[in-house]
C-alpha cells in the first residue's frame, strides 16, 4: 500500500495514575486566568463531536456574573458506534472527576453532575464510591466542590446539551434555543459548563503535563489525540487512543479486514466515505488547509464488501426516526418521511429519481430543525444514497 | 395510604418536591414497580404538585420509563447498526423461542418484558443486550439460552 504509514498510537487518556490528589491540589493553586490560557494554547476542542473549543467554554462561563454555576460531565453516550465514555469512566473516572473540580473553580462553579445515560446504569454503584472518595478529598484540603450523578432514562437526544438540561429539570428532552448558550443560561437558567466525559480527560492531561504536550501532537486545527470507537466489519474492535489528522486510508489499513467498502465516521449522524475516498480524508475537524477533513466524536464504523448499504441507511433512519424528540417538524416529519421514501424506491412504487427529491429533504432539514440530530441527518443520507446509489435502488 | 402512595410520598421525602425531582422518582418508581402506572403519575403529580398531563408528558419521553405494565426482567436487546450486523436477529428469535413472546410482549408469569433498544454502546462487542440494568454482550442464540435459563431457574426461587 503507498504512501501508508503506521498510525500513531498514544496513550495518555488510560494510564494509570494515581496522583489525582497532588494533580488537584497543584492546579487549584494556579491562577484561573492562568489554567484558561493554558486550555486555549493548547487548543483542545470538544470531543463530543462539535468540537467548540474547550478553552473558551471555561472562560465565557468564568465571565459571567452569577450567585450560582455548575458543571457538567455528559456522559450520555448515544451515538451508535461510541462506547469510548463509558470505558473512560470505568477505568480512570478519577481524571473526569479532578477535571469537573478544576473547571469549577476556574468558573466559580461549587457544584457538578454528571449525566449518566441509563444504558449505563451498572456504572452509577462504582462511581458513587469515586465521588466519596473525591469529596472527602476535597473536604480535607478545603476545597469546596460536590458531584452528583443524574441518571438518564434511554433518550439519545439527551446527549445534545440542552435538551440534556431540560431533563435534568425534570422535563421532556427537548432541545432549547441557541442563544443563550449554557455558559450564559444553562441549567436552571444559570451559567454552566458543559463537556464530553473525553474532553475533561484532556484537560486533565493538559494540566497535568502542560497544553505543549497536547498541542505537540495532532494536526494544525485538530491539536491532540482522540479516541476511537471501531467497529463492524474489523478483526479488532475496540478503543484506540490515537493522534487527530490521521487519514482514513491508514486507519482502513490498520483496521480493515482487506474487504473494506466504507467507513461510517461520526456514527449515524456522521458521515459515510467510499473506498475511492479513503486517501482523501482526514479525521479531524475542519479546517482551511486540511482537505476533507470529517469530524467524529470517535465512532468508526467499517462495513465490508457483504454489507448492503441500503440496510445500514434503513437502520440508522430508524434510529433518528425514533430518537427524534418530536418538537420541531422538518426533523420529526422529516425522519419518517425519508425512511418510508427508501423503502418505497426499494419496493419500486417510486421511481429512483424519487432518491433527489429526499434528498431535498434533507438539505430542508439541515437548514431549519432545531438541532444538532435533525440537521444531521442529512450527513450519512447523502454520503450513502449520493455513493450508493444502486444499492438504494436495486 | 396504600403502598403506592407510601412509596411516592417517600421518594418524594428523599429526592424533594421540586420538577428537578421528577426523572430520579419516576426511575426509582420504575425500579420497584416495574414500571409506571397512570395511577402512580396521577399520585406523583399530586405529591410533586404539578399537573398530571406534565408527569405523563415527561414519563412517556424516556424509553427507560416504562409505562405499560412489564415483567420483572425487563431484556432490551440492542437493533442498531453493528448489533444488527453481528447477527442480532438469531439472538432475538432464540428468546422469542425460549420464553414464547414477541417483541413488546411480557410472558404470562409477569417474569420477562422484551424489548428492542437502540445503541447500547457496545459496538465492539455486537450483539448486546440488557436485562434490567446488567449488560450481556457478544450473544449467540447458544449464550442467550444458557443465560436464561439462569434466570429461570432465579425465577423458581424468588
Amino acid at each position: 500500500m503507498a504512501n501508508s504509514h503506521q498510525l500513531k498510537r498514544v496513550d495518555f487518556i488510560f494510564r494509570n495514575e494515581n496522583d489525582w490528589e497532588k494533580v488537584l491540589s497543584a492546579t487549584i493553586k494556579r491562577k484561573p486566568s492562568e489554567l484558561i490560557n493554558e486550555l486555549m494554547s493548547s487548543e483542545l476542542k470538544g470531543r463530543g463531536g462539535a468540537g467548540f473549543p474547550t478553552g473558551l467554554k471555561w472562560k465565557f462561563t468564568s465571565e459571567e456574573e452569577s450567585d450560582e454555576k455548575y458543571i457538567i460531565c455528559n456522559a450520555d453516550e448515544g451515538e451508535p458506534g461510541t462506547f469510548k465514555d463509558r470505558e473512560i469512566l470505568s477505568k480512570v473516572p478519577y481524571k473526569v472527576l479532578t477535571a469537573m473540580a478544576v473547571c469549577g473553580y476556574v468558573t466559580g462553579a461549587k457544584k457538578g453532575f454528571i449525566y449518566l445515560r441509563g444504558e449505563y446504569k451498572f456504572l452509577e454503584f462504582e462511581l458513587i464510591k469515586e465521588i466519596a472518595e473525591f469529596e472527602y478529598y476535597c473536604n480535607e484540603i478545603n476545597f469546596d466542590f460536590k458531584i452528583e450523578i443524574f441518571m438518564g432514562s434511554g433518550a439519545y437526544i439527551c446527549g445534545e446539551e440542552t435538551a440534556l438540561m431540560e431533563s435534568m429539570e425534570g422535563r421532556r428532552g427537548e432541545p432549547r434555543n441557541k442563544p443563550p448558550f449554557p455558559t450564559q443560561k444553562g441549567y436552571m437558567g444559570k451559567p454552566t459548563v458543559i463537556n464530553n466525559v473525553e474532553t475533561l480527560v484532556h484537560t486533565y492531561t493538559i494540566f497535568k503535563y502542560g497544553a505543549k504536550k497536547f498541542y505537540d501532537l495532532g494536526v494544525q486545527y485538530s491539536r491532540g489525540t482522540k479516541l476511537f470507537s471501531v467497529s463492524g466489519d474489523t478483526p479488532k474492535p475496540g478503543i484506540y487512543e490515537l493522534e487527530l489528522g490521521m487519514s482514513l486510508q491508514d486507519f482502513v489499513y490498520e483496521f480493515g479486514d482487506g474487504d473494506t467498502k466504507a467507513v461510517q465516521v461520526g456514527g449515524a449522524s456522521g458521515f459515510l466515505v467510499p473506498r475511492k475516498s479513503f486517501k482523501d480524508a482526514a479525521i479531524g475537524f475542519k479546517g482551511k488547509l486540511t482537505g476533507i477533513s470529517l469530524p467524529t466524536g470517535g465512532s468508526m464504523m467499517l462495513f465490508n464488501s457483504s454489507r448492503s448499504m441500503y440496510n445500514v441507511l434503513d437502520n440508522y433512519l430508524e434510529f433518528f426516526r425514533e430518537e427524534s424528540c418530536g418538537q420541531c417538524t422538518p426533523c420529526r416529519v422529516g425522519c419518517q418521511q425519508l425512511l418510508l421514501g427508501i423503502k418505497a424506491v426499494k419496493r419500486g412504487d417510486k421511481p429512483a429519481t424519487y432518491l433527489d427529491k429526499l434528498l431535498r429533504l434533507t438539505e430542508t432539514m439541515q437548514l431549519t430543525a432545531k438541532c444538532g440530530l435533525g440537521q444531521s441527518v442529512a450527513n450519512s443520507f447523502s454520503s450513502i444514497v449520493e455513493n450508493f446509489r444502486e444499492e438504494m435502488i436495486y | 395510604m396504600n403502598s403506592i402512595q407510601s412509596l411516592i410520598k417517600n421518594l418524594a421525602d428523599q429526592h424533594g418536591r421540586k420538577r428537578e425531582s421528577l426523572l430520579p422518582i419516576m426511575q426509582a418508581i420504575v425500579e420497584q414497580e416495574n414500571y409506571l402506572s397512570e395511577y402512580s403519575m396521577v399520585e406523583l403529580a399530586r405529591e410533586v404538585d404539578i399537573p398530571a398531563a406534565d408527569v405523563y408528558g415527561t414519563a412517556t419521553f424516556y424509553s427507560f420509563i416504562e409505562t405499560k405494565p412489564a415483567g420483572k426482567y425487563i431484556i432490551r436487546i440492542c437493533k442498531t447498526i453493528a448489533c444488527a450486523m453481528k447477527g442480532k436477529n438469531q439472538v432475538l428469535f432464540a428468546i422469542q423461542d425460549m420464553l414464547k413472546i414477541k417483541l413488546g410482549e411480557t410472558t404470562p408469569d409477569k417474569r420477562f418484558s422484551l424489548l428492542e433498544s437502540n445503541c447500547l454502546g457496545w459496538c465492539h462487542k455486537a450483539p448486546a443486550m440488557l436485562i434490567n440494568n446488567e449488560v450481556y454482550t457478544e450473544l449467540t442464540p447458544e449464550k442467550v439460552r444458557e443465560i436464561l435459563s439462569d434466570y429461570m431457574k432465579k425465577n423458581g426461587q424468588s
